[in-house]
């Protein structure tokens, strides 16, 4: 818009922000009509029924108008004001010194992770904190491993994998197997789950690695799915659709036991109180050691020639094959790699829940793993583990929010709206970020100086 | 692997014999012999259409041809049939490179980088498959910094030394050409197959193409290219194979080439009695075949 017409542009712009909120409302009101408005139920006598909740309906439309409204007339003129005077300045994003913070992040980061488990319990007390400890930490740092693991298939190789959660699962159910069938200890098991997982990783990959792009996906979709109706139909071993209860605990290398009533109590032996949040504790140091584990090992193999074949056949298979690299074995070992990681984030699952069932290993898991890696970056470490925490730290914030109820009635209940929330997050991100929250590349070898390389050159792999 | 058991001359590096590839109904490819020599720049030209990226799919395994026999002459003595080996094992076992018509690099990947996952089985090995690199050990080290070196030799070779930490995509074209070379060049190849290098181009840029092409066969890896660009062809090749439709028409030094008859009928075209009465002269013998 020219300069010279900057004063009568207000009314313009109102004009065109009421016109737009109406129209943004009629879509809302066309769209949620009957997916809000109207709610089926079955009453006493089993009859489905349908009641109206126009209420709820009129919010929905109701955010959607004002939503729209705000945004054409205040914030998109603001955001284009902002651009004008920074053009006119000439500060470049990119030449603003980074801020103490954002350098030292991941040390930061750390420092908090190791401390997290404490500060909780001094600020919400012992059973207070326990929420803090396992809906938040632990929960959000499994779905980081499971995050990073699926990376390595994903966003290093390049390999679209929909049903990395049976890699989760074998790890889940050889843990809960082994153990109560032969009574292996947790630390026995946990390297073992995740050899049988890397070995299902190649069982799998070995006939399916020929298929590329979208028939990949589809056939990981399958196999996953397999996994899952293997689980739920060989009754006489996993007691199908009923699960495995009574799982081993961890113990503290053998040392302690976590068990109330052994001998080798580590709380009696430490003269704690007996409470479960330190076992809770113990935990999450485990699976953060498991984390920094998987990311050691994934930022040291992006070094070595194998993990640099990963990202090039990501970047250009055919180009890879003329090189003379075996692309069917590298794929192997990218596919097997993962899956090693999945099998370990899931023996540790079955440790912490003491119970595993085929419901925890549906679909459902795989693509909020896919959408933690798209959504934080493909590739970068960093990127994915902030995409979890806001992912997974929102679906358990959800729970949190009573006073949702007073806004849209008792009946609401938040946590039903977290597929809302993924979908919410990922439209922004695709929007505003399209390479996830971290788009560049970090290169794993130079010879002057190391430049980040920008997402706009790297490629998603076909397979 | 395959040893052949044809007996080669020790200067032929690789030998095409009766080469045919069919696609369902069409013959792209039928009946096609020559010979590349060790040490030299051998060129395969002719009109678009004619198969010649074809028989560059077949010698470097992207595809399998329907009939014949690709006998390749390593420098110690062994001899691989080509047609026999899986396609990454060309350029690992058999030491035969290539680049690409449309550029293939690793556009998301470091110019260094790209020349690093060139020397994968290099390094692999020396990694002793990544778990010996994975514990530190000195031998994985000084491979790294070997290949680094040696990624550093083709960098200057290539004029791209000041573009090392670029990412490959960021680069110009011409400068993409250069660096697809140096990268097939870094698998350490005794042939090297360059599918049109110069095109898209500029003469100034072809030059230095020239002299990069010319210092590789001066280094003792013989070249064999397919170009479209006379004076890159008649500049540096010291032998030419001309193809049209599938099938050889000739093959010869430039200068012989260049005044074939039947090679320039191929590219500009003649009237139909002239077809006819160059082919009555050929059936009664007052010329002879890929002669003037």
């Amino acid at each position: 818009m020219a300069i010279a017409s900057e004063n009568n542009v207000q009314p313009d712009v109102m004009a065109k922000a009421i016109k737009e909120a109406v129209f943004a409302g009629v879509v809302a009101f066309c769209m949620f009509l009957l997916f809000v408005g109207i709610e089926t139920y079955q009453d006493i006598n089993n009859q489905l029924v349908w009641r109206t909740r126009w209420g709820l309906l009129a919010v929905f439309v109701a955010v959607a108008v004002v939503g729209r409204f705000v945004t054409v007339a205040f914030i998109k003129p603001h955001l284009d004001k902002r651009k004008l005077a920074k053009a006119k300045t000439g500060v470049l994003d990119i030449s603003e010194e980074k801020s103490f913070f954002h350098k030292h992040f991941l040390k930061i980061a750390l420092v908090f992770l190791l401390c997290y488990p404490f500060l909780a319990m001094m600020i919400f007390g012992r059973q207070g904190s326990l929420k803090y400890v396992d809906n938040f930490g632990i929960q959000i740092l499994i779905y980081v491993m499971l995050a990073w693991g699926l990376n390595i298939v994903v966003g290093l190789a390049g390999l679209l994998d929909l049903g990395y959660v049976a890699f989760y699962a074998v790890g889940a159910y050889s843990y809960a197997l082994l153990s109560s069938y032969f009574g292996f200890s947790f630390w026995l098991l946990l390297p073992m789950a995740g050899i049988l997982a890397a070995l299902w990783g190649v069982i799998l990959g070995f006939p399916v690695l020929r298929l590329r792009g979208d028939y990949l996906a589809i056939v990981t979709l399958a196999f996953g799915e397999i996994i899952r109706l293997v689980l739920i139909n060989w009754t006489d071993v996993t007691r199908g659709t009923f699960g495995i209860s009574g799982i081993a605990k961890a113990s503290f290398f053998g040392i302690w036991s976590f068990d109330v009533g052994a001998a080798n109590n580590f709380n009696k032996a430490w003269g704690l109180p007996s409470s479960s949040v330190y076992y809770k504790m113990f935990l999450f140091y485990i699976i953060l050691a498991l984390c920094m584990l998987t990311a050691y090992v994934t930022i040291r193999l992006r070094r070595m020639p194998i993990g640099r074949a990963w990202e090039a056949l990501r970047e250009d298979e055919i180009a890879c094959r003329s090189l003379g690299i075996n692309t069917v074995a590298t794929k192997l070992t990218a596919f097997a790699t993962g899956a090693m990681f999945g099998g370990f984030a899931g023996s540790f699952f079955a440790a912490r829940q003491g119970f595993v069932s085929p419901e925890s290993f549906v679909f459902l898991e795989s693509a909020v793993i896919l959408a933690i890696v798209v959504l934080g970056g493909m590739g970068s470490l960093t990127g994915i583990a902030i995409a979890a925490v806001v992912m997974v730290g929102g679906t358990e914030l959800l729970r949190e929010m009573e006073f949702l109820k007073h806004v849209f009635g008792p009946d609401f209940t938040p946590e039903l709206y977290r597929m809302l929330l993924f979908g919410l997050a990922m439209i922004i991100v695709m929007l505003f970020k399209p390479r996830g929250f971290v788009g560049t590349r970090e290169p794993t070898a130079f010879l002057k100086e190391r430049k980040a390389v920008s997402g706009s050159f790297t490629k998603e792999g076909h397979g | 692997m395959a040893t052949g058991t044809t007996t080669m001359a020790k200067d032929t590096i690789l030998k095409v014999e009766h080469l045919s590839m069919k696609f369902g109904g069409l013959m792209a490819i039928n009946d096609f012999s020559f010979e590349a020599k060790r040490g030299e720049i051998t060129a395969l030209i002719g009109p678009n259409g004619a198969g010649k990226t074809t028989v560059f799919n077949c010698i470097t395994g992207f595809y399998k041809p329907t009939m014949g026999m690709l006998t390749l002459n390593r420098s110690n003595g062994k001899e691989f049939l080509l047609e026999r080996l899986r396609d990454f094992e060309i350029n690992k076992v058999a030491g035969v490179s290539r680049t690409f018509q449309n550029i293939r690099l690793f556009s998301g990947l470091t110019v260094l980088e790209n020349l690093l996952v060139a020397q994968h089985n290099v390094l692999m090995k020396a990694s002793g498959f990544t778990i010996l690199g994975l514990l530190g050990l000195p031998t994985y080290k000084n491979a790294a910094k070997a290949a680094i070196e040696k990624a550093e030799y083709w960098l200057e070779k290539a004029d791209l030394t000041d573009r090392a930490d670029d990412p490959a995509g960021d680069l110009s074209y011409g400068a993409q050409r250069r660096l697809e070379i140096a990268r097939a060049m870094c698998t350490g190849p005794e042939l090297l197959c360059l599918d049109e290098p110069a095109a898209g181009l500029n003469p100034k840029e072809s030059l230095t193409l020239n002299a990069l092409l010319r210092g590789i066969r001066d280094e003792g890896t013989s070249l064999l290219l397919i170009e479209h660009d006379m004076s890159v062809v008649m500049e540096i090749s010291d032998h030419v194979v001309v193809l049209e439709y599938g099938q050889k028409i000739s093959d010869g030094t430039p200068d012989h080439v260049k005044n074939d008859p039947k090679v320039i009928a191929a590219y500009l075209g003649v009237e139909d009695d002239e077809v006819e009465e160059i082919e009555e002269k050929l059936d009664k013998g007052i010329i002879e075949e890929g002669t003037v």
